[in-house]
């Protein structure tokens, strides 16, 4: 890394340059500062949550180079220098709601909401890759984020529904 | 949960990174995908004071076919870089099969091929299916280059025959005459699970008759192993239910499984005699690598 500090306290600090929901920030950071800590306590950006943090919920879930999507939990904000970033709030334009987010709406997709930001971005990048996926691929695709309340199925059909295909029964 | 504090560096090269590894030993640590040596930190069960990052090193993130080598796989290949892998799709579908396998698409997207292998992880997916279809791995250390087969990576659960500086660099999957190959992944969920038994295999089959055969167990001992008795009793046969089923009793008692949260030694014992009939069916009906 060339831009290290040593602070006064001897803790190591990074200067990363990171694009999130288009605009690109340069802050420090420490090594062991996580992506969805950087999101959510450097940025204020708390739409992305926080859950197991160890990669298993997918609550955390965020669009790396704005098409994959990632456990911010798991990585570093130093690993994370020089790319870019979707989150939930980026989803949609400004005031606007994506697409899907309206579909979650109108079939009642969540309860709680705390699954919802992680859903809502693998459900963009399922549909982005694929705009006419299987119950099959839409269920593989949200495997990685847990819900305890819905038992999934309106999320299921709010994306299918987004999709534009049948919504299953 | 946060992390302990640690020193981060990210190398521009593959020479600088070994040296690195090799200056600080043991208190360092290699990070690529970070999803299981992140885990391990903040759950204590790994300490690293330093930890090297490879994320720099472009050179190890491709996947080609090199006439007279072999597929390539770079070690910074995601799982999901060999699900959607043209070359792969092509050469070695059973390799993206299994990649398809491990966690969900989060995981998939992050951890890499490198890091399933030298994390050493009895039950991690990649293994078997490179072990059957005989890959070697490419590693780099201080001292030069050198090639090992993938099965002989292996000491035992977390520990590797690579030295503190070495980098596994590829995966190289050499060109072969087996006529088909398959990895069943048993696990208690469809998704996000680890496999409670894992078998993979490759079979050459000329005729209905069985020339050359290979059979990988994944979750049943310390290491991924070879199910070497089970190999040779295939060799020569013809195939029929009655030789599968055989060869699955035969790989049932070539495993050493431990019992655990997701299943009990006995389990898995009868599960590897199992799958390794239903992976040898796949593997010949498919009738293709």
């Amino acid at each position: 890394m060339s831009n290290m500090i040593i602070d006064k306290d001897g803790v190591r600090r990074y200067v990363v340059s990171i694009t999130v929901n288009g605009d690109e920030y340069t802050k420090m950071v420490k090594s062991n500062t996580l992506l969805v800590n950087f999101l959510r306590d450097a940025l204020d950006l708390t739409g992305t949550k926080k859950g197991c943090e160890l990669g298993d919920c997918g609550s955390c879930t965020v669009l790396l180079d704005g098409k994959t999507p990632i456990n911010s939990c798991l990585m570093l904000a130093v690993e994370a220098d020089g790319r870019e970033f979707i989150t939930v709030e980026g989803v949609a334009s400004h005031e606007k709601l994506d697409h899907i987010q309206e579909k979650f709406i109108e079939h009642g997709a969540l309860q709680c909401g705390y699954c919802t930001p992680g859903m809502i971005l693998s459900a963009k990048a399922l549909l982005t890759r694929n705009p006419k996926p299987t119950e099959h691929e839409v269920r593989e695709a949200i495997a990685g984020n847990l819900c305890r309340c819905t038992g999934y199925i309106n999320i299921i059909k709010a994306i299918m529904d987004a999709s534009g295909q049948e919504i299953p029964m | 949960m946060y992390l302990p504090d640690f020193e981060y560096y990210a190398p521009d090269s593959i020479a600088e990174a070994c040296k690195l590894l090799s200056q600080f030993g043991p208190r360092a640590k290699v990070l690529a995908g970070g999803t299981d040596l992140i885990a391990k930190m903040k759950n204590e069960v790994l300490k690293p004071e330093i930890l090297i990052s490879i994320k720099k090193l472009d050179q190890m993130k491709k996947i080609e076919y090199v006439p007279g080598k072999g597929v390539v796989i770079g070690a910074r290949s995601t799982h999901n870089d060999l699900v959607n892998s043209k070359v792969l799709n092509e050469k070695y579908l059973s390799i993206s099969e299994a990649a398809h396998q491990m966690a969900a698409n989060q995981v998939r997207n992050a951890g890499t091929v490198g890091g399933n292998i030298s994390n050493a992880v009895p039950s991690a997916d990649l293994p078997p299916i490179f072990i059957a279809l005989n890959a070697a791995v490419k590693v780099t250390g201080v001292k030069g280059e050198r090639s090992l087969a993938l099965e002989d990576v292996f000491a035992g659960p977390g520990k590797t025959n690579l030295t503190q500086d070495e980098i596994i660099t590829e995966v190289i999957i050499p060109d072969q005459k087996m006529t088909g190959s398959n990895y069943i992944k048993f696990g208690l969920r469809g998704a996000g699970a680890l496999a409670v038994v894992g078998v993979a295999v490759a079979v050459q089959v000329e005729n209905n008759v069985i020339k050359d055969a290979r059979v990988a167990l994944g979750a049943v001992a310390a290491t991924p192993v070879r199910a070497k008795k089970t190999e040779e009793f295939l060799k020569g046969k013809k195939v029929s239910d009655e030789v599968l089923a055989e060869a699955g009793v035969i790989a049932s008692g070539e495993c050493k499984p431990i019992s655990d949260v997701r299943a009990s030694a006995e389990y898995r014992t009868d599960m590897v005699r199992v799958f390794t009939k239903r992976a040898l069916r796949a593997a010949i009906d498919k009738g293709h690598v």
